[in-house]
């Protein structure tokens, strides 16, 4: 990776790790599946996006896709998840259904945010899954409110609110941090880093002395960082964070290794100016997270590669059938313009229907 | 009826809605331990303890923006800014995702929060401090707010936005906390939407917002008593949602208005009033709507200028006589 840091050995084996001990056969295929599933998705997207089908930005999480999948791998029935623009990961490793998600991107009616949030904005708040959010770092005070909820209401789970590296300079971040040190709230801000803050070099953009994660030091609050290349290290990791949330309420800084192939988002003219062809084939070569996770499973003969090209081949169908479903997909009708902006209206309450809501006609 | 302050209207609201339902927790600066820095809050945490009424640092994009993630879990936090001047550094939180997280999901999501604490001016603190941003919150679909004026106002709205499941910006005014009101002993709510006839009259229609009710209803009493003309004041009460046909019968019974607004003038709520009454209420009107603004400059310190740059009975009184 670019970036130095304490931490251990690239080489150490998390395999056998208590958490990862306990996977079966079929619980490492399905991650490769999950993953798979990310990045076909994207792949198709990025067509769509190509032919002019979708407006809007589009930021592409393929490279990152280990860190989504091994994450919310270990969520459980109180665990939750919000995170910034970089959002199909996520939504897809939560189990958001694909077409929705695909319809969303093609602003049609049966996306997921019914065409009125885009790419940026996905939410399945009956998956914990609470977006999808567009402003950098907008939601790392939301993953606190979350993670203060669960506390409130005396449930034994956390928020995991992801964020770039590019949001650990703004000040809700920090504002965020102290709040969930000094309130022992049971949020884990996963920094997945990839290293660019659209076009400028972590080195070009924040000060540090080894790592970003390091800066958690200075709130007392637990950190660590992890090789977002290796699914089975990052969930190593992660449940290290989810434990100590789960049993004591407090919160963890996790800083994840990782790197987009794409540019911050397809509109990105300098995508491939601000960093050089050459490390960008390092990564696709040496540390793509699905090549490398599928290697480890024929390596354990967990699958074999006729069965992991199988398992490929069926993924790309069911992207390239969910892209089929938004080309078909209706457009919202306009009468939905003015839906879902106020629950009271939308529900027909008293409060809904007493006094003007909306204006302009 | 009790005669209650302003500020003890809100107290007696926060506290029958802490009791009334588990989820409604206080947090802000100041409104724990030292009882609110302007006292609205004053006796509830020792009366209801640390998990209901939380004391939070400077921190109004974190704390403002942890209270609108814990909404959308469920919980019904009533977040006290100090001013509410001190939005703007919570601005993305409140504009972007109390604001529009329900209509980016698609209904998915709603935030049954309160924002509330003082937007005024009027008080020698400079222009950081005076801001009046009811109309950028009106200007925002998906946001409510309200300003009440009178105590009774103030207990019975602060109430209705604890129970409505959108997010209500409730606008108080550090004049008026101290000032002293009827109030019911038994309780009551004030839905959202509805405005106020403040007095009933005949010639001409004063309408008004927040604190600029009790400056236009100052105004109705000399323009009876040293002209003849009997003025209706309405008392908007909530900006949004609006209660327009109101607007549109003071207007329809009266035909002439005057606005009175804390805002500044471009784009003041009292620009919206006006346009609604042109568009819906043409035929109706004797003379054109005139409005009483804000001096559109910053809010001025000096305590010899700055009760002139806010609406003035004199200056409301001189554009009534414009158009009586």
């Amino acid at each position: 990776m670019s970036v130095k840091k304490k931490k251990a050995p690239e080489t150490a084996d998390y395999s056998k790790s208590g958490i990862n001990a306990s996977l079966k056969p079929a619980d490492k295929i399905r991650f490769l599946s999950e993953m798979l599933r990310i990045r076909r998705f994207e792949q198709t997207s990025l067509k769509y996006y190509n032919q002019g089908k979708m407006g809007g930005f589009l930021h592409l999480y393929i490279g990152q896709e280990a860190v989504a999948v091994g994450t919310v791998s270990l969520m459980g029935k109180d665990d939750h998840v919000i995170t910034a623009y970089r959002d199909h990961g996520h939504a897809l490793a939560v189990g958001m259904d694909m077409n929705a998600c695909m319809a969303e991107l093609l602003g049609k009616g049966s996306g997921c945010s019914r065409g009125k949030g885009g790419s940026m904005h996905y939410f399945a708040p009956d998956k914990n899954y609470w977006g999808g959010h567009g402003i950098v770092a907008g939601q790392t005070p939301l993953g606190l409110g979350l993670a203060y909820a669960l506390k409130y209401k005396g449930a034994k789970g956390c928020c995991m609110c992801f964020l770039g590296d590019g949001a650990v300079n703004q000040g809700s971040f920090h504002e965020s941090l102290n709040l969930a040190a000094l309130w022992k709230l049971p949020v884990i801000y996963v920094i997945e880093n990839n290293q660019y803050s659209m076009g400028t070099s972590m080195e070009r953009s924040s000060a540090m002395k080894n790592c970003l994660a390091e800066r958690a030091e200075g709130y007392g609050i637990a950190w660590d960082a992890a090789n977002g290349e290796d699914l089975y290290e990052v969930r190593a990791k992660t449940w290290n964070a989810i434990s100590r949330a789960h049993e004591e309420c407090l919160p963890f800084v996790l800083e994840v290794d990782t790197y987009r192939y794409y540019g911050h988002s397809v509109a990105d003219a300098n995508a491939k100016k601000y960093r050089s062809a050459e490390e960008i084939e390092r990564y696709k070569t040496h540390h793509d997270p699905i090549r490398l996770w599928r290697k480890q499973l024929v390596d354990e003969k967990v699958i074999t590669e006729e069965a992991a090209d199988e398992l490929d081949a069926a993924v790309k169908q069911e992207t390239a059938a969910a892209g089929e479903f938004a080309l078909a997909a209706e457009a919202p009708d306009p009468a939905s313009i003015f839906e879902d902006v106020y629950w009271e209206v939308d529900n027909q309450t008293e409060a809904g229907q007493t006094g003007r809501h909306f204006f302009g006609d | 009826m009790a005669l209650i302050t302003y500020r003890t209207a809100l107290n007696q609201a926060l506290a029958e809605e802490i009791i009334r339902d588990e989820n409604v927790v206080i947090i802000g600066e100041e409104v724990a331990q030292y009882n609110g820095a302007y006292k609205v809050t004053e006796g509830l945490w020792e009366r209801f303890g640390d998990k209901r009424v939380v004391d939070a640092p400077i921190s109004e994009a974190g704390f403002i923006g942890m209270g609108i993630g814990a909404s959308m879990l469920g919980i019904r936090p009533v977040m006290e800014l100090m001013f509410w001047s001190f939005a703007y550094v919570a601005w993305d939180q409140i504009i972007n995702n109390a604001g529009q997280v329900r209509y980016m999901s698609g209904g998915l999501i709603h935030c049954p929060i309160v924002i509330r604490g003082p937007a005024n001016g009027g008080t020698n603190v400079g222009a950081t401090h005076s801001h009046t941003p009811e109309n950028f919150i009106a200007n925002t679909p998906g946001l409510k707010v309200v300003c009440p004026a009178t105590a009774y106002d103030a207990k019975g709205l602060m109430k209705a936005a604890i129970r409505d499941n959108d997010p209500v910006c409730v606008m108080e005014n550090t004049l008026l906390y101290g000032e002293s009101w009827e109030v019911p002993e038994e309780e009551y709510v004030i839905p959202l939407g509805v405005a106020d006839i403040k007095r009933e009259g005949t010639d001409i229609s004063l309408i008004a917002h927040g604190r600029a009710v009790l400056t236009a209803l100052k105004a109705a009493e000399q323009l009876d008593a040293e002209h003849g003309i009997r003025a209706e004041v309405l008392d908007l009460r909530s900006i949004r949602p609006l209660d327009e046909e109101a607007i549109l019968a003071t207007v329809r019974k009266t035909h002439r208005a005057v606005l009175v607004d804390e805002n500044k003038p471009f784009c003041g709520v009292s620009a919206q009033i006006a346009a609604t009454i042109q568009e819906k209420a043409f035929d109706d009107l004797d003379a054109p709507v005139q409005r009483v603004c804000s001096l559109d400059a910053p809010a001025i310190y000096s305590p010899a200028l700055e009760p002139i740059q806010l609406p003035t009975p004199e200056r409301v009184i001189a554009k009534a006589l414009e158009i009586c």
